[in-house]
This record gives C-alpha cells, sequence and structure tokens, in this order.
C-alpha cells in the first residue's frame, strides 16, 4: 500500500523509549522504536509477552507517556499535553477495542455505545440515533435492549465495537479483539474490522499474537525486546 | 452534563438496590432519629409551656427557701404562716385568690382498701387557684374551714382506688390518723405533662389539715390569682416586699423565700425539656455520622469493584474530574436519598408518638432543613475520599484489573 505523499500520518513514533523502574532494575520495554501510522492502514502489532508490543499500544493510545522520544498525533507532539488533554485526545479521536470487551455490566448494549458519546456532550436524541446507527453497523440492531449478561462473547465484542466507532473516531485500537473468543466468532470480528476499514476508512491499529488474525491487517509489525524487528507489507 | 450525571448515579444506586438501600439504612436511622427526638422534644415543651400558662398567666406562687433556678437544690427555710396570707391578702390590691396551704403524702384506708396519695390542706381559694372544681358533693363550708372539722373533697383516682364505682360520698374514710367524711369529688383533669396524676389527690380544710394531721401551723405554699387589670410584676414585687419585711430579711440580703409567676415557671420547666432534647438530638447526631462512614466504606468497596469499569471510562476519554463528580454524586445521592426517607420516617414516628401521649405535633422546619442539609454534607465529606481514588486510578492498572 503507497502513502499519498504529504498526508501527515495519524500515528508517528520518533525514538520512541520507554523504561520501567530504574538503576539495575530498569526494563527497557520500549527501546528507540520508529513508527509511522498513515490513514486508512489497518496494521497488526505481533511479538511475544514482553517484547512490547503493548507498551507500545498503551503510548499509541495516550494512556502511557514515553520516556524519551517524540510521539505525534495527527501532527500534534503527545508529550506536551497534560493527562486532562491527553483523555481529551482519546475522548475525540480514539476507540478502544479491549480482549475482555468491558461491557458495562447490567447496563443495556444501547447504553454502552452511547457512553462515549455522553463525555462529548451528546444530545439525548442525537446519542440515541448514533447509537442505534453504529449498533447496526456491527448487525447488532435487534439486542440494543440487551445486557451484556444476555449476550455471547462475540456479541458482546461486537458491542465493544460499536462503542469504539460510534464517535467515528481518527484510530481504533484493538488489544487482543479475538483472544476470549472461539475461532468461528474470531473470523466475524476480524471480517467486522477488516470492512470498517475497507469501506469506513477507520485507521485500525491490532495487537494480537495469533498470525492468523495479524493477516487479516494492511501491514504486520513484529516487537522484540522493545524494538521493531520486521515489518511486512500484506499482499 | 450535571442532568446527565444525576440519572447515571441513580441507574448505578438502583443496579445495587439492596446494597444502596442497606447503606442508606445508617443515614436513614441516623436522620429518622433526630428528628422524632427534637419533635418529640418540641412537642413536650410546647405542652410544658401549653399546660403551665392553662394555668392562668396571672398566678403567682411562693415558697418558702430561696429559689437557685431549674435544678438548684432549695435551701431549708422557715415556712409561713396564716398571718402571712392574711397581710398578703389585706394589703396587696389587686388580687382575686390568696390561698395558702400545706401538703403532705398520708395512706387512706376504707374497708380492706387503702392507697397512698398527697393530702393537702386548703380553703376554697385554692380551687380557684389550682383549677380544680367539684363535680360531686360540695366544696367546704366556712364553718368547717374553722373550726377543723374532719371532712374532705378526694380526687378521681383516689375514689377509684378506695371505691370503685360506688358513690363516696357521706361515707368516712381513715386519712393518715384522721378519720374524715367525704363531702366531694373534684372533676378529672388528667395526667400533667411530667407524668403527674392530678387526680391523685386529697383536699381538706387547712385548718384541719394543720391540727389533726401535720400538728403544726406551718403553710408551705402561698398561691395568689391577680386580677385581669392589674400588672403581675407589679404585685410579685409588691408581695415580695411585704414577705421581706415580714420575715425581716435585711436589705442587700438575699430573701429565704421565692415568688415566681407561672411564665417564669413555664420557661423553666421547658427549659428542662430543651436541654433534654439537645442532649437526645446529638447523640442520634453521632448515628448519623456512623452512617456516613459507612456509605464512605459501601463506596470504597465499590470503587473497587469498579475498577475496570472505570479504566474503561477514562479510557475512552473521561477526565479525572468526571469521574471524582460521578463517584461524588453517587455518594451524595445515596445520603441524600437516606436523608429524605429518614425524615418522613423520623415525622410518622414522631407524629404516631406525640399523638398517641397527647402532645401537640410541632414540626420544626429549621431542624428539617438542617437534618437535609447535614445528610448532603455527609455524602459529601463521605464520597470525596472514594471519588478521589477512583478519580487518581491509572487507566493502564484499571483496565488490567480482574
Amino acid at each position: 500500500m503507497t502513502v499519498p505523499a504529504g498526508s501527515i500520518p495519524v500515528v508517528e513514533f520518533r525514538g520512541i523509549e520507554k523504561v520501567y523502574g530504574d538503576g539495575d532494575y530498569a526494563v527497557r520495554a520500549l527501546d528507540g522504536v520508529d513508527l509511522a501510522i498513515h490513514p486508512g492502514e489497518f496494521t497488526s502489532i505481533m511479538g511475544a509477552s514482553g517484547s512490547g508490543k503493548s507498551t507500545a499500544m498503551n503510548v499509541i493510545g495516550c494512556l502511557d507517556v514515553p520516556t524519551a522520544g517524540s510521539y505525534r498525533f495527527r501532527g500534534v507532539e503527545v508529550g506536551v499535553l497534560t493527562q486532562d488533554q491527553r483523555a481529551l485526545l482519546r475522548r475525540h479521536f480514539m476507540g478502544f477495542v479491549f480482549q475482555g470487551f468491558n461491557l458495562l455490566a447490567r447496563t443495556t448494549a444501547l447504553e454502552n455505545v452511547e457512553l462515549p458519546l455522553v463525555y462529548r456532550r451528546v444530545p439525548a436524541r442525537e446519542r440515541r440515533r448514533r447509537a442505534l446507527d453504529a449498533l447496526g453497523q456491527v448487525g447488532l440492531s435487534d439486542r440494543a435492549t440487551h445486557t451484556s449478561a444476555e449476550m455471547s462473547g462475540g456479541q458482546k465484542q461486537r458491542v465493544a465495537i460499536a462503542r469504539a466507532i460510534v464517535t467515528r473516531p481518527s484510530l481504533l485500537l484493538a488489544d487482543e479483539p479475538t483472544g476470549n473468543l472461539d475461532s468461528k466468532r474470531s473470523v466475524e470480528i476480524m471480517e467486522l474490522l477488516t470492512s470498517l476499514n475497507r469501506e469506513r476508512g477507520i485507521t485500525v491499529v491490532m495487537v494480537t499474537h495469533e498470525p492468523d488474525m495479524a493477516e487479516y491487517g494492511s501491514r504486520t509489525i513484529l516487537f522484540r525486546d522493545g524494538k521493531i524487528v520486521s515489518e511486512g507489507v500484506a499482499a | 452534563m450535571i442532568w446527565l450525571t444525576l440519572s447515571m448515579a441513580l441507574r448505578e444506586i438502583r443496579r445495587n438496590a439492596m446494597r444502596s438501600f442497606l447503606t442508606m439504612l445508617g443515614i436513614v436511622i441516623g436522620v429518622g432519629a433526630v428528628i422524632t427526638m427534637v419533635t418529640i422534644g418540641n412537642g413536650a415543651s410546647a405542652q410544658v409551656r401549653k399546660e403551665v400558662s392553662s394555668l392562668g398567666e396571672d398566678l403567682i406562687m411562693i415558697r418558702p427557701g430561696a429559689d437557685r433556678g431549674p435544678g438548684g437544690v432549695r435551701e431549708a427555710a422557715k415556712s409561713f404562716e396564716s398571718d402571712d396570707v392574711h397581710a398578703i391578702r389585706s394589703e396587696v390590691p389587686g388580687l382575686i385568690a390568696v390561698t395558702g396551704s400545706a401538703s403532705r403524702s398520708a395512706t387512706i384506708v376504707y374497708g380492706n382498701a387503702n392507697w397512698s396519695s398527697t393530702v393537702t390542706g386548703c380553703d376554697m381559694d385554692y380551687l380557684t387557684v389550682s383549677g380544680h372544681t367539684v363535680a360531686q358533693g360540695r366544696t367546704f363550708l366556712p364553718t368547717e374551714l374553722v373550726s377543723a372539722t374532719p371532712v374532705c373533697i378526694i380526687g378521681t383516682t383516689v375514689q377509684k382506688e378506695l371505691f370503685g364505682v360506688d358513690d363516696p360520698l357521706g361515707l368516712r374514710i381513715r386519712v393518715g390518723t384522721v378519720s374524715c367524711q367525704v363531702v366531694g369529688v373534684l372533676a378529672e383533669k388528667g395526667e400533667s405533662s411530667m407524668g403527674q396524676d392530678k387526680d391523685d389527690t386529697i383536699l381538706m380544710p387547712l385548718a384541719t389539715f394543720q391540727r389533726r394531721l401535720a400538728g403544726s401551723t406551718d403553710i408551705s405554699s402561698i398561691q395568689l390569682k391577680v386580677a385581669k387589670n392589674q400588672s403581675v410584676n407589679v404585685v410579685q414585687s409588691q408581695v415580695e416586699a411585704l414577705l421581706a419585711e415580714r420575715r425581716r430579711i435585711l436589705p442587700g440580703k438575699p430573701n429565704d423565700f421565692s415568688v415566681r409567676n407561672v411564665q417564669e415557671i413555664a420557661s423553666a420547666m421547658s427549659s428542662v425539656t430543651t436541654t433534654l432534647t439537645g442532649l437526645l438530638g446529638g447523640i442520634a447526631g453521632v448515628s448519623l455520622l456512623v452512617g456516613g462512614i459507612g456509605i464512605m466504606n459501601i463506596m470504597l468497596v465499590s470503587v473497587t469493584e469498579r475498577t475496570r469499569e472505570i479504566g474503561t471510562r477514562l479510557a475512552i476519554g473521561a477526565l479525572g474530574s468526571e469521574v471524582l463528580l460521578q463517584f461524588l454524586v453517587e455518594a451524595i445521592m445515596l445520603s441524600v436519598l437516606g436523608g429524605i426517607i429518614g425524615i418522613v420516617t423520623g415525622l410518622g414516628a414522631s407524629y404516631l408518638v406525640t399523638s398517641m401521649m397527647a402532645m401537640p405535633f410541632v414540626v420544626s422546619a429549621e431542624i428539617v432543613l438542617g437534618a437535609f442539609a447535614f445528610s448532603m454534607v455527609v455524602g459529601i465529606a463521605f464520597g470525596y475520599l472514594p471519588a478521589r481514588q477512583a478519580a487518581r486510578l491509572n487507566p493502564i492498572e484499571a483496565l488490567r484489573h480482574e
């Protein structure tokens, strides 16, 4: 996939380092990572546990700050932002999908999907319309009033994806989205993510340890010992 | 956003209805207890005032012994004599009734029945002053008052205890060592606010009491009723001056007797109930504090339980301050809901108690508003710590929390 010249990357790492602890016990989770993710890409991040892939994901998602190096999100230097400013960045430009779904307990699918819009101060009627629309896009229009206890794992993850895309984010971050699902549901979720990426142009970054899942992406990055060791572009 | 935060908190409370109710219970009991105590106390105060005032605001009571105020010890002092009563009657203008009386407790016997009651030696002005009326029979005759005839008028309690349903008029009973004839029965007056049975009494002519029962000419109490157009305070100071002179109190020395009007007595008595009310209300207030600690405890548990949820909210883009507000509003809502339920149950309970004890039901708006405000403050004070803890969670760790 070729990147149009002059387009600003969504994510741009330059010499990113993340060190936990200090002195002899210091752990270099990220050790000088350079990375650029452009709009419309579907990037799979792979690596063994402890390779730094999760830390990279947290830094991309502005949940964590790098120890050194420069991270620009849509051209904005994240390193100088306060915690609240980073939260606002997430609120307005990012959507998150987690391995454990993280839906609110005893809350309907519709209310779960509405949650990010609540923090965006979207009026109730508009909120409801957009949440129903997002549920429609993940094929769960008929489950709007079901609580998470009344849904299967695959359905819960679809609700989580609806929650992540309801704000029309610039970047969708998926952390092992199929980790808790059987292979059939995994394929369905991956197909959903792929179609959202292709048809709606949503930029996706996904962390996974399953090569099968990584193949759905347009590009795969492999982490080892805090460094990117290989980068392959899907055929 | 405020509205949304409120509805979010309400949903959270409903999601855990049983636990929320138990959490609120501490506040419900605390507020309920404060409201009940204070309302009943106010009712008692009001009743004391009403009752003492019903004797008439124009009453003056004189007793031997210096007055030390409520709770003070009354020093032993010389009793009054009949001459003191005569002197007041002839020298102080503007009095409708002047009565000197003496009383003591005695055992009253009729047939096999006996009963212990208070015997008061008095004249007929005593009825005017004390508000008693004779329901059956007659009052004392002037000759009986002078010649110390053994006759008596009994209250309805004494009547019931000795005679049951029989007619006591004309029968002879033994009062202490004196055999005397029942000539009248007083009309029923019921209980005083202090729980004293006003019908448990026997009246006999003062002379009879002094000569046959007490064996002395002492008078332990003088009561005056002031005429409508007279100032109670003026009469009071005149009586004070007269008695001081008669009892040879040197100028500048404290009196060895007390002259008080009904207003003063009423306020002294209600100040006792007010103090008690404050004390009980304070004790009840402590339970409000305990209720607040209960809220803090549950909110801390809730923050721990919902760590992943908080992590999710933070990842979605909630600010720390928004998470803080959410938990704070939840705590405040719990305590305020508890406060409202407490106010309602407290008012209900005190209404029941006051109506059972035939007391006036006095709702004090200040105490209701105060209890409400206090429960809100409890919510803020005890909800803040857990809320801050939630707001300070690290989103990465919160998301990883199992």
